[in-house]
């Protein structure tokens, strides 16, 4: 695979200008999202009113692989309802660790395919999953989640 | 002067080594193709790659001598016995060892370190002593002593390094005092390179009585090292960076402190009789040998010591110096390029960002054109922290990288800006 592949126009828009970046001051929900194996570092803080969020925002320390995810999850997320966003966390994960179908994902994920690439990347996998990840840890109260340990998303997907 | 990129200052360096030659012996580095592109490999800070002749007598040793060490009264074992006390004998002459003995098999420089925390610092260090570190170790020489000081309600004392990467050694000799047991220092840096000021510093805390180890995880494999003109108590390497096998490395200590030390794991070979009542210890080194070693990773270690020694210590350090201030230039000459370390003293390897982008995806970028670089903390966070930064980018160079592959590397790294730009 080429880097362009990998990188591609909207992951580096999105890392260039990521969306919802910041903090949200009346935030119901939040999480830390850790992997400690390459030092990406966010906080997550989402606004949910019955049952749907109503807003979201994030900011940390990441690569683009991570900062561009995190910043499209916050655009895909608004305005979803916990459910649906659980949903999507299973199809980003499912994408991401190779344990799902193109189409499949497509259709769940749409324009959040452009991270399929990172599964051929066993060391970037969780770069792109720990947004995810966070979020679930967040809607679920949840205060820290690491991409390490019993919460390893890789592993789990090998199971 | 012309909008185009450089694409590279004319002049090779001269170099005593011939890089072709000694490349050829490393068939990894031109059978893999990562990504379809040609292997620049320059990760050896983190593991090195093995001649085939190493590889060859590992399997040799599997091949016809193999059998269990310094028990068995049939010739297979006093083969692999005699290969494996032979393969100390190396070590202990690649070190300047005064005797064979004074080298401690170990499975690698965390393995040694934790031997002297155990058998060392657990006998000596009691509660208000003192162990002196540097802000440069490794996690390796940090959280064994860590442990340690909280086991026994001790303190550890932390060397500040510069702006440059260098020691502050007047603050060094501010923290030897009456309560220091011990003095814990990394002899290069695996982070920026440093190499530091040992045989100095050694002297400064032996005139306050005080025994220092020193790591040498990433000394060995670049310079000639003697531990007896250094007056090291302690000295620990690990022979995968050494163009030998994992699981193998070694601990020199003075005898008279090996001697001294209590073993800290107990089992076979490690004792001379065993009742329920009282088992009596072996002497050193084997006190410190608990179980069946790495065998054959111990006679690999002892090839690839003599493979070193055929390639010439004197001559790596020339072609890698070399490649050095190469490396150096091209790359500081690309904007927004910012190296982390510039010791005076610096061993063939360069830390560095690229401004914008995370090195995590220049690590990326980098492997699909092939290079293999090492990304992150470098298990050295304390020196991430005084920079103020996550993580570096850092291409570690060996005796058989080309000024060719420092020009790949360059390239690559303007490659990663034009795709962030």
């Amino acid at each position: 695979m080429d880097s362009k592949q990998l990188y591609q126009e909207v992951i580096l828009d999105h890392n260039k200008k990521p969306r919802n970046y910041g903090k949200l001051e009346d935030a119901t929900h939040r999480s830390e999202g850790l992997n400690p194996l390459c030092g990406d570092h966010i906080w997550l803080a989402a606004k949910i009113g019955g049952d749907r969020i109503e807003s979201i925002a994030f900011e940390g320390e990441s690569c683009a692989i991570c900062k561009a995810s995190a910043s499209m999850m916050s655009v895909a997320v608004k305005g979803r309802t916990v459910a649906e966003v659980e949903t999507l966390v299973e199809h980003f994960r499912a994408m991401t660790t190779g344990q799902e179908d193109a189409e499949t994902s497509g259709r769940y994920l749409g324009r959040l395919t452009v991270f399929a690439g990172v599964k051929d990347l066993p060391s970037r996998v969780k770069c792109a999953i720990l947004p995810w990840h966070t979020l679930h840890a967040a809607v679920n109260a949840e205060a820290v989640t690491t991409t390490e340990g019993d919460a390893d998303p890789v592993a789990r997907a090998a199971e | 002067m012309s909008a185009r990129p450089s694409t590279r200052p004319a002049a090779r360096p001269a170099t005593p080594l011939d890089v072709a030659r000694v490349r050829a012996d490393f068939p990894i580095l031109a059978n893999v193709r990562p990504h379809g592109k040609p292997l620049v490999y320059l990760d050896n800070g983190a593991s090195s790659q093995m001649p085939q002749q190493v590889i060859d007598r590992f399997v040799r040793y599997r091949q016809w001598e193999h059998a269990n060490i310094h028990r068995g009264v049939h010739h297979l074992s006093q083969t692999a016995t005699e290969a494996y006390e032979e393969a100390r004998r190396k070590v202990q002459r690649y070190l300047n060892a005064a005797e064979e003995r004074e080298i401690v098999f170990t499975s690698n420089v965390t393995d040694a370190i934790n031997l002297v925390m155990q058998g060392y610092g657990r006998k000596f260090v009691a509660a208000g002593d003192e162990v002196v570190l540097t802000h440069l170790e490794h996690h390796a020489n940090i959280v064994p002593w860590q442990m340690l000081c909280e086991e026994k309600g001790a303190r550890l004392r932390v060397v500040p390094i510069d702006d440059a990467g260098e020691l502050v050694l007047d603050e060094y000799e501010r923290l030897l005092g009456p309560r220091t047991k011990l003095v814990a220092v990394t002899h290069v840096s695996n982070a920026l390179g440093t190499v530091n000021p040992v045989k100095a510093m050694i002297a400064t805390a032996h005139r306050h009585g005080v025994p220092v180890l020193v790591d040498g995880a990433q000394a060995v494999q670049h310079m000639k090292v003697d531990v007896r003109d250094l007056d090291a108590d302690f000295y620990a390497f690990t022979g995968h960076k050494l163009f030998g096998p994992t699981g193998i490395g070694a601990l020199y200590g003075k005898a008279p402190l090996l001697e001294k030390m209590q073993p800290y794991k107990g089992g076979g070979d490690m004792i001379l009789s065993v009742t329920f009542e009282k088992t009596t210890y072996n002497a050193i080194p084997h006190k410190f040998e608990a179980g069946t070693p790495p065998i054959a990773a111990a006679i690999g270690l002892g090839a690839a010591i003599d493979y070193v020694g055929a390639v010439g210590l004197d001559a790596i350090a020339a072609h890698e110096r070399a490649l050095l201030a190469y490396a150096t230039a091209a790359v500081s000459e690309i904007d927004g390029v910012r190296i982390y370390g510039s010791a005076r003293d610096k061993a063939a390897l360069i830390s560095f960002n690229v401004g914008g982008v995370h090195p995590h995806d220049v690590g990326t970028i980098l492997d699909h054109e092939g290079i293999a670089i090492r990304t992150g903390h470098h298990c050295a966070q304390p020196v991430m922290q005084r920079f103020g930064i996550p993580a570096t980018a850092r291409a570690s160079f060996a005796f058989y990288n080309t000024f060719d592959e420092v020009d790949a590397l360059a390239a690559a790294i303007r490659k990663v800006q034009q795709l962030f730009g």
